[in-house]
């Protein structure tokens, strides 16, 4: 494969693309499929073909449109029509307005604000090309940052770029990335590994799935530029068993990039070789920790190790190793192809770039966003959002996941960065925003997490294992009305001591939904102990008032 | 290993065993194999069966008490049979909120099992899942590996209704 011959598959699929006057484009991400999206697809494909106008219309399945509420999600293109919860017996109505009016009562306004008000660098393919499909992506200007990386740029340019553009992780712990692949490089090693972390544990989260399964090549383009930028020619993708549609196109995805040779031996006739394989995780949230992950990898059960030595120096079976989120990968090719100084001129002064959101919960448009970093989280929630359904009234957005916080309506004005979310007590966490109404306990939401962590907790270190278990007993006993005042002082102190003596990220942020529910919505606990009730409604408390 | 491993008849048996067999030749009988190789098992047999765990312990050089170990540290695989049909129940967070917890107490109710059981006519199992990532379309619920999303106590009981119904 020589540049050229990219060129000439971008040439050929951009041809083909303007042979038709409209492109169908039918959502075929988890979401719509379980909508039905794919019969769909189908149902379009005989429909173009009993009109007999294959000539200048053509149907196509494309990566999530976003709005995953009101799939399934088709859109015409060039025309810019979307259209929502779309029936097969639409179809014959759809197909008639090719080129006229839009269907009215399927139609989504496209100047909807969930639309018009993201701003999309890793989601920049999603509803336009096909996952399974490698040309699109190339026509898409896919592969031309690792073209340009590995016959234009030594490593350390790489690397400078990366460090330049001030991106920094996006599985939650903001550590910047140019700094993590410079100790990767420094380090020293023949054999050097790099993992993508795609062990998306989080419940309520769901943007690394989508991005694996709506643009696979990009993650694939990211890698492979890291590992040339770190000396490594040996990568794994660590993604959820519970994913299989991601994993299917991950699988298609590397198996089409080696068949052109973007990866593989002699890259781009050049020394570099980069091979990537896939490993399945189990169902274990702990292996979102990186030592847990690369000892899963390894074939062990999924336990963290103290840090130091980091994954960096000491990592997959003792070789350096740099590991990163699905998402982190998402941001390299664009970073490169448009270079640092346009990256970061999005975002806040900290946090540079954009962030891909999941939005869940009590909330009108549930679906994936995506935003320049510092937005607000009440335009995230009730421009992008549509704010919550009626009759509801908004009490609190969790973000962060089992590992982040509540945070109420009179902090939603504050920016979305790393910092101002750990300020409120919260964190940026892997990107789950779950909003709650009025129905929601938080003695229970907190439960709820920390439940989670419980039987997540991977059982080897003390605080962790028995804390957790004792956290869990406590918030039941308050969900029951038969907590007492001496049970939320018993409660604050074992959130400090987990937080400050857990071996790894889990334990270390397991209380903060607790701290936080217990900072924002005290009276909430207080109505449990004193008064025997839940104000939601939603604990089983005997002999209370509901 | 001795003959008796699941309940498919003779050639399945052979068939699936070669899958297995596949998996860890592919990874060259190294120990770092285990996991993979659980998952093939898991996704031919449906469960993970002592022989066969006795049977991998060997051919990967892995003691067997590491792949028991292995084996139920992680939630995905399970060393049960499954009933004919599964129910599973996503309690994420998002579907938490939205009333995944009506939906199992529900199942409960109406057929006397709890997350993780088989009903006594092995007829119908009941699991929960840490999260689908079918966020948008809370709760979701997944008949027979198929998702539903937007679903409530009712329709969930009619669709298991139906299965109880043949």
């Amino acid at each position: 494969m020589n540049y050229e011959e990219l060129l000439e598959i971008a040439k050929i699929e951009n041809e083909k693309k303007a042979q038709f006057v409209h492109t169908i484009h039918v959502c075929v991400a988890a979401g719509c499929i379980s909508c039905g999206s794919q019969e769909l697809l189908d149902t379009f494909k005989r429909e173009i073909e009993k009109r007999g106008i294959e000539n200048w219309c053509n149907v196509k399945g494309v990566g999530c449109l976003g709005l995953c509420t009101a799939g399934p999600l088709v859109s015409v293109e060039p025309d810019g029509i979307i259209y929502k919860a779309v029936k097969a017996s639409d179809i014959h109505d759809v197909m008639d307005a090719l080129g006229g009016e839009p269907v009215k009562r399927i139609l989504c306004p496209s100047d909807m604000s969930f639309f018009k008000k993201q701003q999309k660098i890793v989601l920049e393919n999603f509803g336009k090309i096909d996952p399974e499909k490698i040309g699109e992506y190339i026509a898409s200007e896919g592969y031309q940052s690792l073209y340009t990386a590995l016959r234009e740029m030594s490593p350390s340019m790489v690397i400078d770029q990366i460090v330049k553009s001030g991106l920094r992780g996006r599985g939650g712990g903001g550590y910047p990335t140019g700094l993590k692949w410079t100790t990767v490089m420094k380090a020293y090693g023949t054999q050097k590994y790099v993992i993508c972390n795609a062990d998306e544990g989080d419940p309520g989260a769901f943007m690394d799935r989508s991005v694996l399964e709506s643009d696979p090549h990009r993650v694939l383009e990211g890698m492979a530029i890291a590992g040339y930028a770190v000396g490594a020619d040996k990568a794994f993708i660590y993604v959820r068993a519970e994913y299989p549609l991601a994993i299917k196109r991950l699988r298609k995805a590397i198996a089409q990039a080696e068949h052109i040779g973007v990866l593989g031996r002699g890259i781009f006739n050049t020394p570099f070789n980069f091979d990537i394989k896939l490993r399945l995780g189990a169902g274990a949230f702990v292996c979102g920790e990186e030592t847990a992950l690369i000892s899963s990898i390894e074939g062990n059960r999924g336990m963290p190790r103290p840090r130091p030595p980091y994954p960096a120096e000491y990592g997959l079976w003792g070789c350096p190793t740099l590991i990163n989120n699905v998402e982190t990968f998402a941001n390299i090719p664009a970073i490169l192809r448009n270079g640092s100084q346009w990256y970061s001129s999005f975002g806040t002064e900290k946090s540079k770039g954009t962030k891909v959101f999941a939005l869940a919960g009590r909330i009108n448009n549930t679906g994936l966003i995506e935003v320049a970093m510092g937005t607000t989280l009440r335009e995230i929630i009730f421009d992008i959002g549509g704010g919550v359904p009626e009759g509801s009234k908004f009490k609190a957005i969790q973000t962060g996941g089992p590992s982040g916080g509540c945070i109420t309506e009179e902090f939603l004005d504050q920016p979305v960065d790393y910092e101002s979310l750990a300020r409120l007590g919260s964190i940026m966490g892997s990107g789950g925003m779950i909003v709650m109404d009025g129905t929601s306990c938080m003695v229970d939401v907190a439960k709820f997490f920390v439940e989670f962590c419980m039987t997540e907790s991977c059982g080897k270190c003390i605080p962790c294992r028995d804390g957790s278990a004792q956290m869990h007993y406590l918030l039941e006993k308050i969900s029951r009305g038969h907590g007492t005042t001496n049970d939320i002082h018993l409660l604050e102190k074992l959130c400090e001591l987990i937080k400050n003596t857990s071996l790894c990220g889990l334990g270390m942020t397991m209380p903060n939904p607790v701290i936080s529910t217990m900072h924002y919505f005290r009276e909430e606990y207080l109505a449990h102990v004193h008064d025997k009730i839940c104000p939601a409604g939603a604990c089983n408390i005997k002999g209370g008032r509901k | 290993m001795n003959g008796r491993v699941g309940t498919g008849t003779k050639e399945q048996e052979d068939r699936r065993l070669r899958m297995v067999d596949r998996t860890m030749r592919m990874y060259g009988n190294e120990p770092h194999a285990l996991i993979e190789t659980l998952h093939t098992i898991q996704e031919s047999y449906g469960y993970i069966d002592t022989d066969l765990m006795r049977f991998i312990s060997e051919r990967l050089g892995v003691p067997l008490s590491k792949v028991y170990g292995v084996a139920t540290f992680y939630h995905f695989f399970t060393l049960k049979p499954q009933g004919e049909h599964t129910c599973v129940v996503c309690t994420g967070t998002a579907c938490y909120i939205t009333g995944a917890k009506s939906i199992i107490d529900k199942i409960e109710k109406q057929y006397e099992i709890r997350p993780g059981e088989t009903t006594s006519d092995n007829k119908l199992s009941l699991l929960t899942a840490r999260c689908l990532g079918a966020c948008g379309l809370a709760p979701a619920v997944v008949f027979d590996g198929v998702v539903a999303g937007k679903q409530d106590p009712k329709s969930v009981n009619d669709t298991l209704g139906r299965w109880f119904e043949k």
